[in-house]
């Protein structure tokens, strides 16, 4: 899948975080702000990237803004803004590349 | 040195402070030593008045020079004039060196930042520091250490000389021209004037601040013109609406009611819920709904409280109302409840050291049935942490906390298993401010742990219908929800010092270090 736009998904609610997503510049670039960044940066960056992986997304700007959200929480708001910056926003795939 | 909660202690820390590590709670019982005494100034002949017009007088009065310890009390809360006004006065006069032993401070103090970072301000000796002074000295800009005591501790440490303080200022809600001061009558009522009795019998100068100054004599006085040299009157000591809220609200957060209704149930089954027991309990939502249920319980086994102690709130003051405890013994006052409650003829005031101090010849504390904290991390040992946030920044004070749980018989902690991402329950906390062996049971949201060393309280829950588990099982579930925590980043450089209630060190606080990603490749 490709990012063909920017996108967002999330809110800045506690135990939420905020993700947008734009089209890279030939690889994948993250910035990370968390209020829990001190004991869960290095968890919340390979949840990042182990959901790329799967999306198959090797080129993205994707920045974070994160306010204690699960691993669960961030990797369904990092689908979320890569569906919506690849305009697919119906027939969504359940179950699939979707867990 | 490792000390008795496993925590490494740099020799170094151990050389400059003169400490030693902390040993275990009961270690220096029956210790003698002889009392540091104040520096007196006597008023033979004052024309009958201690007034004096603005505090730069006051300070010059008291000889003000670099290098002095000067104290206050918390007791004004959020809504505290006192310290940033004399802070900007010693500031102005170009003084340096400052070493504030306060009873706490909190982030009504943020505008004595540039204080600490210009070098006015060297030394700190609170019973904790929070918002943007406790990120300044976690940031490593306080040029000394900043000692974290417990409330009770704070007072041995007067009173045994180990800090010794040359000019204490006590805001006053009212005072008369002579120095008698009181906590109600006034403006900006704070109810009691607990933390400053050790400051006022033991500091050199004593100085009370009011912006209500009434007829002598301001009777019966909370601290006695016996021990003020100056009177000063200002247009205003606080914010009356910061310094004593409103009755907080019951809470409707179905977790907190949860754990309320856990810590009830153990508590009514343990052997020391019966006629006369005592109870001190905190400000939190789930504390007081404990203290609603509990009074519920009571009024249907027919059993009274002899005493209750605080920190107090209304919930507290209604048992004294509603004839279900003998009396209350007060500290301090968070909501006007509490305030107006001082009045009562079994509502008594009692010193931070007739209340905690482990140095005397016996404290309150000493006589609790049951006292119910909270905490921001608990460890599998039942170590806890109040004051250093999970970041690693110092973000909360020691308070009572250690004393509480020392002295009580039993000592609950109640907290939600995690806020937010931070598990509440883990392996290790960030650092030890109140050791395991005072921690009796730890209630969660998803379980209660009892302490093994108390095998008496297992026995006493064993057809109790509550979800008990082991204190490793908790964390366990906590890690299942959050992921395993990492270790935050330190620099080496020791900040902060946790001193236990005996004075010994019981961890140290050391410069966060900025985050940085591992190396590893993902």
């Amino acid at each position: 899948m490709k990012v063909l736009r920017s996108a967002t998904a999330g809110t800045l609610e506690s135990s939420d975080c905020q993700v947008t997503v734009e089209p890279g510049e030939g690889g994948i670039e993250l910035a990370l702000e968390s209020v829990v960044i001190s004991q869960f940066g290095n968890q919340i960056r390979r949840v990042v990237y182990e959901t790329l992986e799967r999306m198959g997304i090797v080129d993205i700007k994707i920045s974070i803004v994160d306010k204690g959200a699960l691993d669960c929480t961030i990797r369904a708001r990092v689908e979320g803004a890569v569906f919506r910056a690849n305009g697919k926003t119906e027939d969504l795939p359940w179950g699939g590349l979707i867990r | 040195m490792l000390n008795a909660v496993g925590r490494e202690i740099p020799e170094e820390i151990l050389r400059m402070t003169g400490k030693e590590v902390f040993q275990g709670n009961g270690h220096y019982d029956g210790i003698v030593y002889r009392k540091h005494g104040p520096k007196t100034t006597c008023v033979i002949n004052s024309g009958g008045s201690k007034l004096k017009k603005t505090i730069q007088e006051v300070l010059v009065e008291c000889g003000i020079r670099d290098g002095m310890t000067v104290s206050f009390h918390h007791h004004f809360r959020d809504g505290d004039y006192i310290v940033n006004m004399v802070m900007e006065e010693i500031h102005a006069m170009g003084i340096k060196n400052i070493t504030i032993c306060a009873s706490s401070l909190g982030k009504a103090h943020d505008p004595i930042v540039p204080y600490i970072e210009d070098g006015t301000i060297t030394g700190i000796y609170s019973s904790g520091v929070r918002g943007k002074i406790g990120e300044a000295v976690s940031g490593g800009k306080l040029k000394g250490l900043a000692v974290m005591c417990s409330h009770g501790g704070r007072v041995r440490a007067i009173e045994t000389g180990e800090v010794q303080i040359d000019i204490a200022f006590i805001g006053a809600p009212t005072c008369d021209e002579y120095g008698n001061c009181r906590g109600i009558g006034g403006r900006s009522n704070c109810g009691v004037l607990s933390y400053a009795m050790a400051d006022a019998g033991y500091a050199d100068r004593v100085v009370a601040i009011t912006d209500c100054l009434v007829p002598f004599p301001n009777f019966p006085a909370h601290i006695s013109m016996t021990q003020v040299d100056y009177v000063v009157e200002v247009e205003a000591i606080g914010d009356p609406a910061k310094i004593a809220t409103g009755a907080a609200k019951p809470t409707t957060d179905q977790r907190k009611l949860l754990m309320a209704e856990y810590c009830t149930k153990f508590v009514v089954n343990t052997p020391y819920f019966k006629d006369g027991f005592s109870y001190q309990t905190g400000v939190g939502g789930a504390s007081i709904a404990s203290t609603v249920f509990l009074a519920r319980e009571m009024k249907k086994r027919n059993i009274r409280m002899r005493f209750g102690v605080g920190g107090l709130t209304k919930p507290m003051c209604d048992l004294l109302i509603n004839g279900q405890t003998d009396c209350l013994l007060d500290t301090q006052d968070f909501d006007l409840a509490a305030v107006e409650s001082v009045k009562d003829l079994h509502h008594f005031r009692i010193s931070a050291g007739e209340y905690a101090n482990p140095f005397n010849k016996g404290a309150v504390v000493n006589k609790l049935d049951f006292v119910i904290l909270a905490a921001l991390e608990v460890d599998v040992h039942f170590n806890c942490n109040v004051v250093v946030g999970s970041d690693g920044v110092i973000a909360g004070a020691q308070g009572g906390h250690p004393d509480t749980a020392a002295g009580a018989k039993c000592a609950i902690v109640v907290t939600p298993l995690s806020q937010g991402r931070i598990p509440a329950v883990c392996t290790e906390v960030t650092t030890v401010t109140t050791p395991g062996e005072s921690i009796d049971v730890v209630i969660t949201d998803y379980g209660i742990a009892i302490n093994p060393a108390r095998p008496d309280l297992i026995q006493a829950m064993k057809n109790v219908d509550l979800p008990f588990r082991s204190i490793e099982e908790l964390r366990d579930i906590a890690y299942a929800i959050t992921g395993r925590p990492e270790k935050v980043q330190f620099m080496d450089r020791v900040v902060g010092i946790i001193e236990s209630r005996d004075g010994t060190i019981m961890d140290v606080v050391r410069q966060v270090k900025p985050f940085m990603f591992s190396e590893e490749r993902v």
